[in-house]
């Protein structure tokens, strides 16, 4: 079980980057915080989500 | 280090920075003086958070921006008519010039990307992420928050030498210069004509918040006006005070 955003998610295994895309994220617009450390975006294939992890996406709109 | 106010001539007209922030809340001088923030992106967020800093009188401003003043920047950000044509960096410049001379005030004319950001950040302690396009937003957090093996191991090291330091009660200003890490500003959501009240500041981490209604993109609300941009600017502007002047606590 890990926690994304909040939620608890029946996750065994799965790659970060795998997830995200899996769920529809648009990769180029999100920041990735994993258990406290903010994931730059070429790293995410390298993490396995595994219980007891905690995930928070944001994701980001245009305009400013 | 104590500040001092400064003094200027202008038009044979004595400027006296007190006389500037005589309204401005208790003990805010020097620490504000002593404040270095970047704004990265001079458009609707950058050039009316840069105006709402400059009037707080921060000491130092570095402002980032490749781009030119168009007509159609107009309806939301601070340049005028006779701006129009010049680099943003310089026409924000010269609106600050003439609101609070007494900011220290450094142009940089660059498009940020993943390569200059370090270097446009550099020698800065807060930073304003004030870019319009959601990938560009996306990218400054994860290029300048992301922490690597190595800084964690460094990290975890300044984690004994602070608990050494808080044993031993030498010095309380040792926190800070411990958290080498930026503190990033930034917003998402601002476009359309929703509530006030959606725009709210979230804090994400210790050196990560974000501002905005978290949902309206600029290319499905078709249309962004100065009053929402505003009020995100303004959030971004009153949390860099905030923090600053010491009203936001770290574990909160």
């Amino acid at each position: 079980m890990a926690k994304i955003n909040g939620k608890i998610e029946n996750i065994k295994d799965i790659n970060l980057l795998d997830y995200l895309e899996k769920n529809n994220y648009k990769i180029s617009r999100i920041a990735v915080e994993y258990n406290g450390n903010i994931i730059k975006k070429s790293d995410f294939h390298k993490i396995t989500l595994k219980d007891e992890d905690k995930v928070e996406i944001v994701c980001f709109v245009g305009g400013g | 280090m104590e500040k001092i106010y400064e003094e200027i001539k202008i038009n044979k007209i004595k400027i006296n920075e007190k006389n500037i922030l005589s309204r401005n809340v208790k003990g805010a001088f020097n620490k504000l003086k002593s404040a270095k923030v970047c704004i990265l992106g001079l458009g609707g967020l950058g050039s009316n958070a840069a105006v709402l800093l400059a009037r707080a009188g921060i000491g130092y401003l570095k402002l980032v921006d490749f781009d030119i003043v168009e007509a159609s920047n107009l309806n939301r950000q601070q340049y005028r008519i006779a701006d129009i044509n010049m680099k943003k960096t310089e026409a924000l410049k010269n609106i600050i010039e003439e609101i609070n001379p007494f900011v220290k005030v450094e142009i940089l004319d660059i498009k940020v990307d993943e390569k200059n950001l370090h270097l446009a950040v550099k020698d800065t302690d807060i930073i304003i992420e004030a870019f319009d396009n959601a990938e560009t937003k996306a990218m400054l957090i994860g290029e300048l928050l992301s922490t690597n093996k190595e800084e964690n191991i460094r990290e975890k090291k300044d984690e004994f030498a602070k608990n050494l330091v808080n044993k031993s009660q030498s010095n309380n200003t040792y926190t800070n210069l411990m958290n080498k890490k930026k503190i990033v500003i930034s917003a998402s959501g601002m476009a359309g004509l929703g509530s006030s009240n959606e725009i709210q500041t979230k804090k994400i981490n210790k050196n990560f918040y974000l501002i905005g209604d978290f949902y309206s993109d600029y290319e499905e609300f078709t249309g962004i006006m100065s009053t929402r941009v505003m009020l995100c600017a303004a959030h971004q502007a009153n949390l860099v005070l905030r923090i600053i002047l010491g009203e936001e606590k770290e574990n909160e």
